[in-house]
C-alpha cells in the first residue's frame, strides 16, 4: 500500500524497496533495485540489466487488452537479443522520458517501432562491446542471443548480467545510427508470445485500476446529472451523510466541460458498498438545462427533414452530376446507424491522493495519462509538473478511457476533502455518462454505367453536433479521404448537421465502424445492380495496383494492391463461390484503416423464422510484418466479435435528454453462444513498416455479416442493430 | 433497504479454506467483502446486477454471482474464489488458459475460469454446445470466446472417456 501523502519520488522509492504488494501489484515480478549491492546498466530509459541477472524492459503505453504490454517490450528484446521468457515488465509512468504515451489509433505500433528497435540494439551493441573488453578480443567474434554473449571461438560466454557492470562504465552510442537488426535475424518477433500478465490474470492478481487500494483511502461515488450538462440545484445532503459507513457528501460546481469535470454530489464512504447504497438514497434537485427535451427519436426526424436539402460541400470529384444523369443504372439507399456505448466491462475508477508539495497523485485506468495530467492541473489549477500519473492495466479501453473525466473527479473529490480517494462507477452510471458513437444518416446515390462499372457516388451524411449545428461532434463527421474517394471518378460527399445534448466520442475503429457498414453495403447492392460478383466487383473498383493518395498531405496513401490481396485471399480461404443451402450465405466486406488492409468473409445461416446465425468468420489482414502472432489473431478475432456484438445487438438511445439504457439487459454483449464457431484469420506479412491492429479488422465486420445475410435471405439490413430488422424469409 | 442500526454483527467466512471474520452490514454482497474487506480483488465487479458473470465464486463447488448474494447467507457454505482455485495457479484451466493466451484485457477472464472450473467437475467432458450453454453468462468484452472454447476443451482433453 502506498501511505498517504507520499510524493512521486517517496512513492517509488517505497515500491522499490516492498518490491511488490498491493498497488505495487504494478510490480509483478522481482525487481532488481533497491537491494544495495547489484549494479544496473541502463542505456535509456527502457532498459535495465542488473548484476544479478534480471532484465527489466519498461512498456511504455497503457495495456487495455490491445496486447502492447507484451508486443513493445518484445521489440526491444528482439533488438537486445534477451532472453524474453525472463525479463522483468515493468509499466512506465507518465514520463517525458518515453515519450508520448497513449493507448489509441492503433499508433503504439507504428510510433514505437523504430524508436524501440534502437533502444534494444544500443544496449546489445555495449553488452557486446563489454564481453570484447572483458576477454580483450573483437567484438566482431562475439554473438549474443538469450541474455548471453558467446565467443565463438573459445565458446567462452557471460550472462548479460555478469557484463552489466562493465556496459555501464562504457560511453552511450548514438542510436540513429546503430546496426539494426535484418528481419531474416528475428527470433522473437512474429512467433507467438503468450501475454506477460496472463499468470497474474488467472490467479486474480491485483491488476487493474479498480484493484488498488492505499492506507487512510476512502471509497466514493459522484452523481452527475442524467441530462448531459445538468447543473446541482440541491440534495438531500444531510440525510445521505447519516447514512451507515458514509463519511462525506458535497456538492462539486464543476465546469460546463461534457469531457471534464460536470457538476455533481459526491459521497464518500468507508466501502464501495456503503458508498453505492448512499448512492441509492441520494436525491438530487436538477437544473437540468435545454438538454432535458432532447430525444433520438426527434434527432431521427430533424435528420430526415434535412436530407431533403443539399448538405455541405465535404468532397467534389469530377462532375457528379452529368455521370449520374449519364449512368444506365442508379441506385439510391439510406443507411442509418445508431449511437454506441463503449461498455467496458471494468466501469470507470480511479484514484487520487494530495501530494506534500500541493500537487495531486493519480493512479488509474486511462488511456491517455498525459491528457489526465493536463486535466487535473487545468481544473484543479496547479502545475502541470505536481500532477503525477500512473496507469494501471486497463479492464478494457475501446476509446472510453481516451476521456479522462472519471479521473478529474477522483482529483477534485480528493482535492477537497485532502485525502486519498477511490472513485468507483456504477455500471449504470458507466452506461449514463458515456461518450457514445454519433447516430449517422447517410443517403447514396450510385450509377453504374452500361458495362457495370461505378461511375458516379454521392454520400450526404446527417450527424449530430454537440449543442452545435454547425460543427459536427467528436469523431461523427465524414472525412473527406473515405473509400470509394479516389477510386470512383465522380463523387460528391456532403454533410449537414443536427444540433444533440450529447457527447460524441471515439470508439474503436472510429469513423471507419460506421462507414464501412455504410459504404460495404451499399458497394452489395451496387455489384449485385450490376449483376456481378462482389467480390469481383470490388476487386475492379480497386482498380489497377497503385497508390491512391490521402485526402490531407499527412494521411496514408491508399494502396489497392495491397487490398485486393486481402479480398481476394479472404474470398479464397473462406470457399468463396462453393454452394450453400438455402438460408445460408457468405458475404464480403474490406476496409481500410489505422494503414492497415483487412477484408472479411462472413458466412451465415438464417432460419426462415429470421434466426441468425454467424457460423464462420474468414479474415485477411495486411499490417506489414507481424509482431506477436498470438496477440496480433487475438486482435482480429476479438474485432469480429466486438464488431458482431455491435452490429447485431447494440444501440443507445436517447429520451427526455437521457440515456435509456442501463445494464447488459437492454445494452446487450455479444455471449459465447452467438459466437462464430471458427475465426480463421490470415496475415499478409509484407516488407511495409508494421503499422496497429487493435482496430483495422473491425469496420469490415458488420457489412461482410449484412452483405452475408442478403446473400441467405435476399433481406438487405440498412439500419443498425441488425435484430431491430425482420430476416424472416420462405 | 437502509440499515439504521449502527452495530453490525461480525460475519466468518469459509474463504478459500481459511475462516475470515468480517464486520459489515448485513446486506453487503460477498463481492464487496471479497474485494474490499478480504483483500480478495480477483473476483470482479462488472455490473452488480448478476448479468455479466465476472464476480463468479464457488459455493460448495457451484458457480454462484457474488454481486447477487449478501454477505450475511454467505457464512454458513465454502467460498473459493479465483485466488484459492488452485494454490499455485497450476489448476488445467489455468493452465490452459495461459497455454492458448486467452485474455485480452483480462477483466472478464476470472469469471470464466470459476464457471468453466465448476462445469469441468460436472461434466469432464464437454461437448461445444455443452460449453456455450455454461459459460453463455460470462460475457467477454473483448471477445475472446473461440479460445476460451479452446482452452476448456484442451483442459478436458486429459483421458477422455
Amino acid at each position: 500500500m502506498i501511505p498517504a501523502g507520499l510524493d512521486r519520488r517517496g512513492f517509488l522509492k517505497v515500491s522499490a524497496l516492498a518490491g511488490g504488494g498491493f498497488v505495487l501489484g504494478l510490480v509483478l515480478r522481482p525487481s532488481a533495485a533497491g537491494d544495495g549491492t547489484t549494479r544496473e546498466f541502463a542505456p535509456g530509459p527502457f532498459v535495465r540489466v542488473a548484476s544479478n541477472g534480471v532484465i527489466t524492459l519498461v512498456a511504455k503505453n497503457p495495456e487495455a487488452g490491445q496486447g502492447v504490454k507484451t508486443s513493445l517490450p518484445m521489440i526491444l528484446a528482439e533488438e537486445m537479443a534477451a532472453d524474453f521468457a525472463k525479463v522483468v515488465i515493468e509499466t512506465g509512468n507518465l514520463d517525458p522520458r518515453y515519450g508520448p504515451q497513449f493507448a489509441g489509433g492503433s499508433l503504439s505500433t507504428p510510433l514505437n517501432y523504430d524508436l524501440l528497435r534502437r533502444a534494444g540494439a544500443v544496449a546489445r551493441t555495449l553488452l557486446l562491446q563489454a564481453a570484447a573488453q572483458t576477454w580483450g578480443v573483437p567484438v566482431e567474434e562475439l554473438h549474443a542471443e538469450r541474455s548471453v554473449v558467446t565467443h565463438r571461438g573459445s565458446g567462452r560466454t557471460l550472462t548479460y548480467g555478469e557484463l552489466a557492470a562493465t556496459a555501464a562504465t562504457l560511453a552511450l552510442l548514438d542510436e540513429k545510427t546503430i546496426r539494426l537488426r535484418t528481419p531474416d535475424e528475428f527470433r522473437l518477433l512474429g512467433s507467438r508470445v503468450g501475454g506477460v500478465d496472463n499468470r497474474a490474470i488467472v490467479t486474480g492478481q491485483p491488476l487493474f485500476g479498480i484493484d488498488q487500494k492505499m492506507r487512510n483511502m476512502v471509497y466514493a461515488v459522484y452523481a452527475k446529472c442524467p441530462v448531459f450538462g445538468g447543473q446541482v440545484v440541491s440534495a438531500n445532503i444531510d440525510q445521505v451523510k447519516g447514512m451507515p459507513g458514509v463519511r462525506d457528501a458535497f456538492i462539486l460546481r464543476g465546469t460546463t466541460n461534457y469531457y471534464g469535470l460536470l457538476p455533481g454530489v459526491a459521497i464518500t464512504a468507508t466501502s464501495t458498498w456503503a458508498a453505492f447504497k448512499a448512492l441509492q438514497e441520494l436525491r438530487v434537485n436538477w437544473d437540468q438545462g435545454p438538454g432535458g427535451t432532447h430525444g433520438s427519436g426527434d434527432y431521427e426526424a430533424q435528420a430526415d427533414a434535412l436530407a431533403a436539402k443539399p448538405g455541405a460541400d465535404v468532397r467534389n470529384d469530377g462532375d457528379y452530376t452529368s455521370a449520374l444523369s449519364g449512368a444506365a443504372r442508379v441506385i439510391t439507399a439510406r443507411y442509418s446507424i445508431p449511437y454506441l456505448h463503449h461498455a467496458t466491462l471494468e466501469p470507470m475508477n480511479a484514484m487520487a491522493w494530495p501530494a506534500s508539495d500541493g500537487g495531486m497523485e493519480i493512479l488509474a485506468p486511462t488511456q491517455t495519462p498525459g491528457e489526465a495530467q493536463s486535466i487535473v492541473a487545468e481544473t484543479l489549477r496547479i502545475p502541470k509538473h505536481k500532477v503525477g500519473v500512473r496507469f494501471t492495466r486497463i479492464g478494457g479501453g475501446f476509446g472510453r478511457r481516451l476521456i479522462n473525466d472519471y479521473v478529474v473527479e477522483a482529483a477534485a473529490i480528493a482535492h477537497r476533502i485532502g485525502a486519498p480517494v477511490k472513485l468507483t462507477w456504477t455500471r449504470a452510471q458507466d452506461m449514463h455518462h458515456g461518450f457514445f458513437r454519433s447516430v449517422g444518416w447517410h443517403h447514396l446515390t450510385g450509377g453504374i454505367d452500361a458495362a457495370g462499372n461505378v461511375v458516379a457516388w454521392k454520400d450526404h451524411l446527417i450527424t449530430a453536433g454537440l449543442n452545435s449545428a454547425r460543427q459536427a461532434g467528436r469523431a461523427a463527421h465524414l472525412s473527406p479521404g473515405e473509400f470509394p474517394a479516389g477510386f470512383v471518378p465522380n463523387l460528391r460527399f456532403e454533410q449537414s448537421i443536427i444540433n444533440t445534448n450529447v457527447p460524441t466520442s471515439w470508439l474503436r475503429a472510429p469513423g471507419s465502424n460506421s462507414l464501412s457498414f455504410v459504404v460495404q453495403c451499399f458497394i452489395d447492392e451496387l455489384a449485385h445492380a450490376a449483376g456481378r460478383d462482389p467480390v469481383e466487383f470490388r476487386v475492379a473498383l480497386l482498380g489497377a495496383d497503385r497508390e491512391v493518395p490521402g485526402a490531407r498531405p499527412n494521411d496514408p496513401p491508399y494502396d489497392a494492391r495491397r487490398m485486393k490481396d486481402v479480398v481476394r485471399l479472404a474470398a479464397e480461404k473462406s470457399g468463396w463461390g462453393g454452394a450453400l443451402p438455402r438460408g445460408e450465405g457468405r458475404g464480403t466486406a474490406f476496409h481500410f484503416s489505422h494503414r492497415g488492409y483487412a477484408a472479411l468473409v462472413a458466412s451465415v445461416a438464417v432460419a426462415p423464422g429470421g434466426m441468425l446465425k454467424v457460423k464462420r468468420v474468414t479474415a485477411a489482414v495486411d499490417v506489414g510484418p507481424i509482431i506477436n502472432l498470438s496477440g496480433a489473431e487475438s486482435q482480429v478475432q476479438g474485432s469480429v466479435i466486438d464488431g458482431l456484438g455491435a452490429a447485431w445487438l447494440q444501440e443507445i438511445t436517447i429520451s427526455h435528454g437521457r440515456v435509456v439504457q442501463s445494464d447488459f439487459a437492454d445494452y446487450p454483449l455479444l455471449r459465447i453462444n452467438d459466437a462464430p464457431a471458427a475465426i480463421d484469420v490470415h496475415f499478409i506479412q509484407g516488407t511495409n513498416p508494421p503499422t496497429g491492429l487493435g482496430e483495422p479488422a473491425l469496420p469490415p465486420l458488420a457489412p461482410a455479416v449484412c452483405n452475408a445475410i442478403f446473400a441467405a435471405t435476399g433481406k438487405r439490413v440498412r439500419s443498425l442493430p441488425i435484430r431491430r430488422s425482420s430476416l424472416v424469409w420462405g | 433497504m437502509i440499515v439504521t442500526t449502527s452495530r453490525v454483527p461480525l460475519y466468518t467466512l469459509h474463504v478459500n479454506g481459511q475462516d475470515r471474520t468480517v464486520d459489515v452490514a448485513p446486506d453487503t454482497p460477498l463481492l464487496w467483502v471479497l474485494r474490499d474487506h478480504l483483500e480478495l480483488v480477483g473476483t470482479k465487479y462488472g455490473c452488480g446486477v448478476g448479468q455479466c458473470g465476472a464476480c463468479t465464486v464457488h459455493m460448495n463447488g457451484l458457480p454462484a454471482r457474488s454481486c447477487q448474494i449478501t454477505v450475511s447467507v454467505s457464512a454458513s457454505v465454502r467460498i473459493t474464489t479465483i485466488e484459492g482455485l488452485s494454490t499455485d495457479g497450476t489448476h488445467p484451466l489455468q493452465l490452459a488458459w495461459i497455454k492458448h493466451d486467452v485474455p485480452q484485457c483480462g477483466y472478464c477472464q476470472a469469471g470464466q475460469i470459476m464457471t468453466a472450473a465448476a462445469l469441468l467437475r460436472s461434466n469432464p467432458h464437454p461437448t461445444d454446445e455443452d460449453i456455450d450453454r455454461a459459460m453463455a453468462g460470462n460475457l467477454c468484452r473483448c471477445g475472446t470466446y473461440v479460445r476460451i472454447r479452446a482452452a476448456i476443451k484442451s483442459a478436458a482433453g486429459g483421458g477422455k472417456p
